[in-house]
């Protein structure tokens, strides 16, 4: 034998080497039929890896202490070699995640992704989507900007209106009595190794998930019910090379995408960097209006439309919570009985895209300050809309057990098929 | 339902600027290496005394094609090395006690302002009497800050107009006049306040110009891939049906 079939032997002895890269590349079969959608999971994998790289050499020259990080920031961007570019990456990245992550889970939305077998799958995305919330939280304070100081202590603070143990719970997770060096430190820790760990434990778990039960497609019916004489799916290639190598496609197409940005529009708009950002944290400025970064803002609409009832603002913070807890129980909710919305009928074709609509545009009223449609009567237009919104985002799902058994859908084909 | 939608997503197009006006466009070209000198030129002697820019350094200006010697002879009054950054001389708790507030970092005031902003800004000062310091801005009602290029652009004086705005209330008018000519003509001052900002620009983000470079290189090379990675997609797959 040749002298590489020989060190494999030897590896392949010590660690499962070929049998790992046979299970899960060369002899995992997956359906040949994905489309455009089935991009995002490989994309999100990739953006992981691109905000790690960036993020270690960015933690290279960051100074994690409130006198220090902002000018920090600075000496990464004009005294660092190319660090102007490592910093680009990062933040375009950080808004990249979410777009992907969001068109991910969407493709789970159009083509029942949770469904059975995949609930488990399901649960640990929403887990995933939950540590990557946290991660980008911590991530913005530590530019140590007003808007990065400001938004920390409207988060933490939501946090301090829980009742009875509020002020405690706020406290403990300041490590101080308001945001500080104290809460600039814990949360770096956060931000840089803590859920970076978490997040590349429960990928793992999200893909041995997937792999165990193999992809869901664009149809929605499973490959694995018309096998061959050997046992391989009938409508099953395996993922390499085929998808190997279209996922490369993919991650051109991506990288052109993502480097359009960060070369010609870093700040995009101030969407992606704010403006405010660029003045150091003021303890005693409160800028006129503070609002997270756009990837939150459905979330905040939700949030400020919610009024005080007895005296808490509790409720907001319950509702924004639920707003996302919801997504848990999606695999329950779901009574249709076909997978893809190529099979579903009007109403569930109906509900989704007023979902996504409600999404969109309670993502735009966060962006602004509450006031700025005027107002109509006693109350504010932005407000009122919001509120319609928030309803119409929780009917989606409350509704869903309803709608999806009442739905007249079509039949499911025997095999894939392409569209 | 859906007229509210249309109204709704109407409205940010006739969204209200939070300055007291509407900012006018800066002629911004951050290409232009003459201008940004003209504005470091200007920046060194105007703003320098009272504000820092703590996180430029002064060799970043052989960026625009100054050398050391050029910048050492021209442009460094507040300090000795030229790389050394444009820290400033005065602490922070006299300036508080001296002008009630801060001079505020000009590093990357023009990341947070913004070029329109800024323009508008220094060509609307106004004479001011009820004021401190004996001006007031358009753009900043209120400012701590004096006029200090008064002398270049001479002295502007407003005249208040009270409109009906049309919904039974009234709505000031604001309009600046030059009252006495300063050293250099309206068209003159544009010019230097356009090349100061283009400065400030530069210097919130001195890698700009090479951003743009290495983006198209970068973009070129991804759609030369691109086409590459897409045949071999297509070779692959020419027996999956």
């Amino acid at each position: 034998m040749t002298r590489s079939q020989a060190l494999l032997n030897w590896i392949d002895e010590r660690f499962p080497l070929t049998s790992l890269w046979k299970e899960h590349l060369s002899e995992y079969y997956a359906p040949k039929n994905f489309n455009f959608w089935y991009y995002f999971g490989s994309l999100a994998l990739l953006v992981l890896v691109i905000q790690i790289v960036s993020g270690i050499f960015l933690t290279m020259n960051y100074k994690p202490d409130a006198t220090q990080a902002f000018g920090s920031v600075e000496y990464i961007m004009r005294d660092v070699p190319g660090g102007w570019l490592i910093r680009y990456i990062h933040s375009t990245g950080a808004s990249m995640f979410f777009i992907v992550v969001y068109l991910h889970m969407f493709r789970g939305l159009l083509y029942g992704s949770h469904r059975k077998p995949r609930e488990l799958l399901w649960l640990i995305g929403v887990v995933i989507y939950l540590c990557l919330m946290a991660e980008a939280f911590f991530g913005y304070l530590l530019p140590w900007g007003q808007m990065s100081y400001w938004g920390a202590q409207v988060i933490v603070n939501l946090f301090g209106s829980v009742p009875l143990i509020g002020e405690g719970l706020a406290e403990w997770i300041r490590g101080d009595y308001v945001i500080s060096d104290a809460t600039l430190n814990r949360f770096f820790a956060f931000h840089v190794i803590a859920i970076p760990l978490v997040l590349l434990a429960l990928v793992a778990v999200h893909i041995l998930a997937l792999h165990e039960v193999g992809s869901n497609n664009p149809d929605g019916v499973e490959i694995k019910n018309k096998k061959d004489a050997s046992g391989k799916p009938l409508d099953g290639i395996p993922f390499h090379p085929y998808y190997t190598v279209k996922d490369m496609v993919g991650v051109v197409v991506f990288l052109a995408v993502f480097s359009f940005v960060m070369f010609f529009a870093p700040t995009m708009g101030g969407y992606f960097l704010e403006y405010n950002n660029f003045i150091p944290a003021d303890p005693l400025k409160t800028p006129p209006h503070i609002a997270p970064v756009w990837y939150f803002t459905p979330y905040y609409a939700m949030l400020r439309a919610v009024p005080a009832f007895a005296g808490t603002q509790f409720w907001g913070v319950l509702v924004m919570g639920g707003a996302v807890l919801i997504f848990f129980l999606l695999p329950w909710l779901d009574r249709s009985p076909v997978k893809s919305i190529r099979y579903k009928g009007p109403y569930y074709k109906i509900a989704l895209a007023l979902f996504v609509v409600s999404f969109l545009v309670l993502g735009w009223l966060g962006t602004q300050p509450t006031d700025f449609l005027g107002k109509m009567g006693e109350s504010y237009v932005a407000v009122r809309l919001a509120q319609l919104f928030t309803i119409v985002y929780f009917l989606f799902f409350i509704l869903m057990p309803w709608y999806s058994r009442i739905d007249p859908v079509k039949p499911e084909p025997e095999r894939v098929t392409w569209h | 339902m859906k007229r509210l939608l249309l109204l709704a997503l109407l409205f940010p197009l006739a969204a209200v600027a939070s300055e007291a006006v509407n900012p006018d466009r800066a002629p911004i070209d951050i290409r232009d290496a003459a201008s940004i000198q003209r504005g470091a030129k200007l920046f060194v002697n105007y703003c320098l005394n009272c504000h820092s820019a703590q996180y430029m350094r002064y060799n970043r200006l052989e960026d625009l094609g100054l050398t050391e010697q050029q910048i050492r002879d021209n442009l460094m009054f507040a300090s000795d090395k030229v790389g050394n950054t444009m820290s400033i001389a005065a602490r922070k708790s006299d300036q508080a006690a001296w002008f009630g507030v801060v001079p505020p970092d000009l590093s990357v005031i023009a990341r947070s302002r913004g070029a329109d902003w800024l323009y508008t800004y220094l060509r609307t000062y106004y004479r001011d009497d009820k004021s401190a310091t004996g001006w007031n801005n358009l753009a900043f009602p209120n400012v701590g800050m004096p006029h200090v290029l008064w002398q270049l652009q001479g002295t502007q004086v407003a005249t208040v107009e009270e409109k009906d705005d049309g919904h039974g209330g009234k709505h000031k008018e604001i309009k600046l006049e030059l009252a006495v000519p300063g050293s250099v003509s309206v068209a003159e001052y544009d010019g230097l306040v356009a090349d100061l900002v283009n400065y400030l620009v530069f210097m919130g983000e001195p890698a700009q110009a090479r951003r743009a470079q290495i983006g198209y290189a970068v973009l070129m090379a991804l759609g030369v891939l691109f086409v590459l990675v897409y045949l071999l997609k297509k070779e692959f797959w020419k027996d999956v049906h």
